[in-house]
């Protein structure tokens, strides 16, 4: 992926299994967000493929990777701050209960919408959030704001979660407490993607890390390797950042 | 609901002649300034309004006198007409956003406008459609309703847009709406839950501008002239100016901007021979409107509203700033 003159990633190549969490980690600026919005469909890559389930995905629009089931956070709370809680998660539910016109002038659309409203309801129960469902978004602290862009794609019914940096913002309490609802998400069969500066939770997670520096792969593993593998530790003291 | 139903009913009876028309007016601009809102629900302003409500009563006022068409069909073919010419024009308004559409729909719509001006076949040119026909009268038996009587149409006139304003108002509060919302607060969020950002901008673009094309019919059948100079800029700085100062954030927000500057306009400046100042004064209204109240007068209804529900009410309130 080419901005211009600069290269934000440059041949990088992973698999991720299905089912499992996968960390992508790396020092700041290394290219990790660039690569998630490569895969959704934000950027559309300048050179390369992104392979879903044999289909090649690069390129589509982030609405029709979205159908494919693959869902995003972003790194920044993106939420509709103006909307309820409640009507956040709605919107989650966009693609399961695809709203009319004609059903919402013929009546219809009160079952669709109590139907919609119950999956979102179950997503922030999952998430802690069922208590501020009709709080503004903007006005919950930052931590709840992070799960609640969780609970939106979560109510998408996703294959594959991507997760920028979910646990910024959290105390040590509430990430402790998100890494089991992640454990939780993977053994109910969602794949999840993983891109975090937390160390204990990275290491704590992942079944797969992979690192990447300077928009380059670098190194491949499990936890334990990761966090013995002298690049690794080399790209992170040379950015002034301490594994854990 | 019942007070303003009988209100509603009434309401023609105890006025002259001349402010019986304005009541119809009143009437068809609260459509155009509804389906206005719609439009905004999504983000995106456009300049182009008035001129899209042009194309429906063109298209019904060519319909009837051309082709003989029944007025209540050709009316619906003028919103349909609306619509589709918005549908073409979305493909290269919505390649742009905010300023740029702002721009690109009020170049647009000076375009159609010149078309109606340049071609005297089927147009008329800048002389417009004269004489086109108004609703046939119906007889059946005793009954015998007469639709150039102002009263008449007002009642024909009430009774559609009550229609559209109860349609409206279902697609605004259905998940059709909470998605119209969502593109327009964070389309980012909403694209990545697989919501069609450019779907729903042309969705919301159409459905307002079929709105606006039978409120445009309403009237070209109503007055029975048109010319191009009857949807020129002037009329999109006046439905710019009921929604800014009624406010957009709701449903009756609107409404109730075109209602009051209705009324000022036509009670206060008429009588007091300012009429040709109306431009100058809206914009005035306007600004000052965004300096002192930028949340419109429904700001002032829902603190109203918490008030009369957090009763009993604090003493001494100070005084709201009003136009
Ligand atoms: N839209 C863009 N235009 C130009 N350069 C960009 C753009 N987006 C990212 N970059 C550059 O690409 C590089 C990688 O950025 P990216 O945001 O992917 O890093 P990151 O690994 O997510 O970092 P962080 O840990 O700080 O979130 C950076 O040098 C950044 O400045
Ligand atoms: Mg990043």
């Amino acid at each position: 992926m080419r901005f211009g003159g600069l290269t934000a990633v440059d041949k990088l190549n992973f698999n991720v299994q299905k089912g499992t969490i996968h960390g992508l980690i790396g020092p700041n600026g290394a290219g990790k967000t660039t690569t998630f919005n490569m895969i959704s469909g934000f950027y559309r890559p300048t050179e390369g493929e992104i392979v879903l389930r044999d289909e090649s995905i690069a390129g589509l629009q982030m609405h029709e990777v979205a159908h494919r089931g693959v869902v995003r956070t972003f790194q920044h709370s993106t939420l509709f701050a103006e909307m309820s809680v409640l009507e956040n998660v709605l919107v989650g539910t966009h693609m399961e209960f695809r709203p009319s016109i004609w059903s919402a002038l013929s009546g219809r659309d009160a079952q669709q919408r109590r139907g919609a409203e119950a999956k979102a309801q179950e997503a922030l129960d999952f998430f802690g959030l069922l208590g501020f469902q009709h709080n503004l978004a903007g006005d919950l602290p930052h931590g709840h704001q992070r799960a609640l862009g969780m609970a939106v794609a979560l109510a998408c019914r996703p294959d594959i979660m991507l997760l920028d940096e979910p646990f910024t913002g959290m105390n040590p309490e509430e990430t402790k407490h998100m890494m089991k609802l992640m454990g939780r998400l993977r053994d109910s069969g969602v794949t999840v993607l993983l891109v975090e500066h937390d160390m204990f939770a990275i290491m704590g997670l992942c079944d797969t890390i992979t690192c990447m520096s300077f928009g380059k792969f670098l190194a491949e593993g499990g936890p334990k390797e990761i966090r013995n593998h002298p690049d690794v530790i080399q790209a992170y003291l040379g950015g002034a950042r301490h594994v854990a | 609901m019942i007070l303003i139903a009988v209100a509603l009913v009434v309401l023609p009876h105890g006025l002259s002649f001349s402010q019986q028309e304005i009541l119809v007016y009143l009437v068809i601009n609260i459509l155009l300034v509804v389906s206005y809102r719609l439009m905004t629900l999504t983000g995106e302003w456009s300049l182009g309004h008035v001129v899209i409500m042009g194309v429906g009563a063109y298209t019904s006022a060519l319909l009837t006198k051309r082709l003989g068409f029944y007025v209540p069909v050709s009316m619906i073919m003028g919103a349909l007409m609306a619509a589709f010419v918005a549908f073409l024009l979305s493909f290269p308004l919505f390649r742009m956003k905010g300023f740029y559409f702002l721009i690109g729909s009020f170049a647009s719509a000076e375009i159609i406008r010149l078309l109606w001006k340049r071609f005297r076949e089927p147009f008329g040119g800048p002389k417009g459609l004269k004489r086109i026909d108004g609703l046939p009268n119906i007889d059946i038996g005793p009954i015998h309703i007469d639709f150039f009587e102002p009263t008449a149409y007002y009642y024909f006139a009430l009774i559609v847009v009550l229609v559209c304003l109860w349609v409206l108002w279902r697609i605004e509060k259905s998940l059709v709406g909470l998605t119209f919302h969502a593109v327009h607060w964070q389309d980012k969020l909403a694209q990545a839950s697989g919501v069609d950002v450019r779907r729903y901008r042309t969705l919301a673009f159409v459905l307002a501008s079929g709105f606006a094309g039978l409120s445009g019919a309403l009237l070209a059948h109503y007055i029975g002239t048109i010319n191009p100079n009857s949807f020129d800029v002037e009329v999109m700085v006046f439905v710019l100016t009921w929604a800014i100062v009624g406010g957009t954030s709701t449903f009756y927000g609107p409404i109730l901007g075109c209602i009051v500057l209705t009324i000022l306009n036509e009670i206060v400046l008429r009588e007091l021979g300012f009429e040709q100042m109306r431009p100058l004064i809206y914009g005035a209204i306007m600004i000052v409107s965004i300096l002192f109240m930028p949340d419109g007068l429904e700001s002032l209804v829902k603190r109203a509203l918490a008030r009369w529900k957090s009763a009993p009410p604090p003493p001494n309130q100070p005084e709201e700033a009003k136009p």
